[in-house]
């Protein structure tokens, strides 16, 4: 077992966040807005084809714009080290590998020259067929194989326990290419000096950042510093280094010495700073007549770019959900001419649970079951992929509480039953996991300052967590002191180094961390008092009950769904989640992650959706005017919950993450209550009106 | 060209402004105020709302030379010194900041409701703020602040 914080004091209160006062005022730097002297501006010249090569680019008329510096392309652009991340190796060859990739960039003196000198360069193509249709039948699927999981699993024999199921639901369900979105657009401000390189950017971490610019630029990393003390949501995009980071930097080296700074625009983060694929998930569940589960398989096609392979994990969660003797997972990819697909908000979990969790809607009415009891039938003793207990598993408190406060039992059980006026209504649920990840390596720094605080210092970066206020909670009382004696500093690699802020995983990772230097501290220099000047830094050390347990989070997505008889009209007047996941460290700051994650559920569920216009080989609606995301007119009421969880193998803190539950499963709800208001089952997302007015 | 304006209450002039700049840019990158957001530029977003002459408007859809003699007030220009304004310190109270980026403007729109409707229906709220789009918070901790705002002042 790990060594827990002895008290709790701090953790568990609600204290207004840090930052918040700065960012009310206006008075935040976010990464674009670091004063540097007489900036230049970057824009990048984008590709116009979605396959071949550039013959040659004509830079005369760009050179010619007042103010404009130099035009960057792959004839003229600085080597990189290659074969690493080819995403990052931009301009060092003349392929195009998706529309939008990066071929070029014009430095200026102003961001309106820059962007109007790039429309002004002119781009010979050879062009190749493009190919970005996704299909679950092309010929060329393949397993992926360099991914963080297997691939496939298989126990017992599938096909046999369907054939003889009792119950049985086959069917293919599907989620569209969604895009993060964070409302701060991408952007880095490089500066290069005699020391090496200065990076401003938008990330989610600054250390991993760092490594990744430092191994294309063949750089020690010593010689290179990423800040990010301000960042504007990344919800995964801002989670590993895409190219515009690459692109600022090369820029900046090449005007030697003055700084330049990239914005990405709206619609370039559409096709620069990753998305989630869209994904084809063939489910097939087979039960007795009490709606046990007998087989269970989850077979996904899904795209990933020709430039870098990256596979969603998207069949993960069906691994751990429910038991069931017979199981197969697999995973099938189709590399396309797109760009590269990359992690968003619950990576393969959050698509995941959405044709599983309807599938389990099917299942309970074909077994005349309440959805609720089937997946109380279905609750494993154990892990079903790894056969090791849970360390804590509350999924069925979380569907029983969630029930009661969501009124469920008035529900009646038949689907079109409930009409006032127009409207159909109707209520669903679904369930919600994330496991609790780790990654090792973070350290924390506590040094006693002559101000008699206590000065917490980690990599870390707050991308509007709250990670910058639960780290001083939790320091407070890993030293056994109040909150107003801590301060806390993150975002920066002249800090000890720490993970990205992802996975759900930034206060398990940080926070051990800091528990580590706080028990180092104190056996070092006491309980009281101790000097200005005493300093302490130690790593989080492993936590060996990761290898005994199986660690994840666990909640229950309630919806209540209008649909308009006349017009299709879909309407979620009333939401619920109810979560277990760990120890809440900060419950104000806490529902909001749960409320914005369901939120984004619901975004998902009902609006969001790349098109991919196959003969341009782009997404047209690539901007917030036709990718709707939800706006505050589109949800009236979201209610989050938890239920007071106490794990005490996850980490000292007994927190499990909870930036990314609160979005994983909230679409099958939804669609679980359309079909509940209508009769109508719809498997693809986003439930739009059009799916209704065939009925 | 020159641009003359009043920003917060301050006479300030921009020179060297290329006629298609945004008074977004010019707040942001020449004088100093990045309070307000660039999220799309395109006035899809609301992140950057100020007023102009009293009226919000997305500061990105203005052109530079359409602010010549006008008033603006941007987020900075809400705070009393330290003392925040009771929609800002609402904001914060409530839990309707995360990464910020929305914040500004939705400070700007919720102060401009509250001025033209001092008690608004959750309802009243959502249409005013419909145009501020904000990824993190789900929207249900920002009509708190609202709210809470409007008993405050
Ligand atoms: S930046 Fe002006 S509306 Fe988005
Ligand atoms: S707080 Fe991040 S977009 Fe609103």
């Amino acid at each position: 077992m790990t060594r827990s914080i002895e008290r709790v004091a701090a953790v568990g209160t609600a204290p207004e966040r840090v930052d918040g006062r700065a960012k009310v005022a206006g008075k935040a730097p976010y990464a674009y807005e670091h004063p540097v002297e007489r900036p230049a501006y970057a824009h990048p010249i984008q590709a116009t084809i979605a396959a071949g090569r550039v013959r040659g680019i004509d830079t005369a008329r760009a050179l010619a714009v007042d103010g404009v510096h130099t035009v960057l392309t792959p004839d003229n652009a600085p080597p990189l080290r290659r074969g690493q991340d080819a995403e990052l190796e931009i301009l060092q060859a003349p392929d195009v590998a998706f529309r939008g990739q990066i071929i070029g960039c014009v430095v200026a003196d102003t961001p309106e020259a820059a962007r109007h000198a790039a429309d002004l360069v002119a781009v010979d193509y050879e062009r190749r067929d493009h190919d970005v249709t996704l299909a679950s039948d092309r010929p060329d699927l393949y397993r992926p194989g360099e991914v963080s999981h297997e691939a496939d699993t298989e126990d017992g024999d599938v096909d046999a326990a369907l054939a003889g199921a009792a119950a049985r639901v086959e069917a293919e369900y599907r989620t569209a290419r969604n895009h993060n979105n964070p409302l701060e657009p991408h952007t880095t401000v490089a500066v290069w000096d005699a020391d090496g390189l200065t990076l401003y950017d938008s990330t989610q971490g600054v250390h991993s950042l760092r490594s990744a610019v430092a191994e294309v630029f063949d750089l020690d990393e010593s010689r290179i510093r990423v800040l990010a003390p301000y960042v504007g949501g990344g919800f995964g995009s801002k989670g590993t280094a895409h190219a515009h980071v690459v692109l600022a930097a090369l820029a900046a080296k090449r005007m030697s010495g003055r700084p330049v700074k990239l914005a990405l625009t709206r619609q370039q983060t559409f096709t620069l700073a990753g998305y989630r694929t869209p994904t084809v998930q063939r489910v097939a569940l087979g039960a007795d007549t009490d709606g046990r589960i007998d087989a269970l398989a989850v077979d996904v096609v899904e795209q990933t770019s020709r430039v870098k392979a990256f596979a969603e994990q998207t069949a993960l969660p069906s691994r751990t959900m429910y038991a069931a003797p017979h199981r197969r997972t697999t995973h099938r990819m189709a590399a396309l001419d797109v760009p590269v697909t990359s992690w968003m908000r619950a990576p393969g979990v959050c698509p995941g649970m959405f044709g599983p969790e309807v599938a389990m809607d099917e299942l309970a009415e074909r077994c005349g079951l309440d959805p609720i009891e089937l997946r109380l039938r279905n609750e494993p003793d154990r892990d079903p992929e790894t056969g090791k207990p849970y360390s804590t598993r509350n999924l069925a408190e979380c569907l029983r509480g969630g029930a009661r406060r969501f009124g469920w039992d008035a529900r009646p059980a038949a689907p079109r039953q409930t009409r006032q006026g127009e409207w159909w209504i109707g209520t669903g649920v679904a369930s919600s996991t994330y496991p609790v990840h780790h990654a090792p390596g973070s350290a924390a720094r506590i040094e006693r300052r002559a101000d008699g605080r206590y000065h917490v210092g980690v990599g870390a970066v707050d991308i509007g967590t709250g990670a910058w206020t639960v780290l001083g909670q939790i320091a407070a009382d890993a030293l056994g002191v109040d909150r107003e004696d801590v301060v806390v500093t993150v975002g920066d690699t002249a800090l000890p180094f720490a993970s990205v802020a992802g996975g759900s995983s930034g206060t398990t990772n940080w926070g051990s961390a800091i528990v580590a230097a706080a028990h180092g501290f104190r056996a070092r220099f006491g309980d009281d008092d101790p000097p200005a000047g005493s300093e302490h830094t130690e790593s989080a050390p492993e936590n060996p009950d990761t290898e005994r347990f199986a660690m994840h989070a666990f909640g229950a997505q309630f919806a209540e769904v209008h649909v308009s008889a006349d017009t299709g009209e879909i309407r979620v007047p009333r939401l619920l989640g109810v979560f277990a996941a760990g120890r809440i460290v900060n419950p104000r700051l806490a529902r909001s992650q749960f409320l914005g994650g369901m939120t984004m559920g619901l975004s998902m569920a009902l609006h969001e959706e790349g098109v991919m216009d196959e003969r341009l080989g782009m997404v047209v609606n690539h901007d917030l005017a036709e990718y709707h995301v939800a706006t505050n007119a589109d949800v009236p009421s979201v209610e989050a919950e938890w239920i007071d969880e106490h794990d005490p193998h996850v980490n000292p803190m007994g927190t499990k993450g909870i930036g990314e539950i609160g979005i994983v499963g909230t679409a099958a709800a939804v669609a679980n209550a359309a079909y509940h208001a209508t009769g109508v089952r719809v498997r693809e997302l986003p439930v739009t009106a059009d799916r209704f007015l065939t009925a | 060209m020159r641009v003359n304006l009043t920003v917060n209450g301050e006479r300030r002039r921009a020179d060297d402004v290329w006629e298609g700049e945004s008074l977004l840019y010019v707040l942001r990158e020449r004088l100093g105020l990045p309070g307000s957001k660039n999220a799309c530029e395109q006035g899809e977003c609301g992140s950057c709302t100020v007023y102009l002459d009293d009226v919000p408007a997305c500061a990105c859809l203005v052109a530079a030379g359409q602010a010549e003699g006008r008033e603006v007030r941007t987020v900075e220009g809400l705070a009393d010194g330290d003392a925040l304004d009771p929609v800002q310190q609402s904001f914060v109270d409530a839990g309707a900041v995360q990464c910020g980026f929305c914040t500004p403007g939705l400070v700007v729109a919720a102060h401009d409701l509250l001025r033209r409707e001092p008690d608004p229906s959750d309802e009243e709220i959502r249409e005013a703020l419909a145009g501020n789009l904000c990824r993190c918070t789900g929207y249900e901790k920002i009509l708190d602040a609202v709210h809470s705002a409007a008993g405050a002042r």
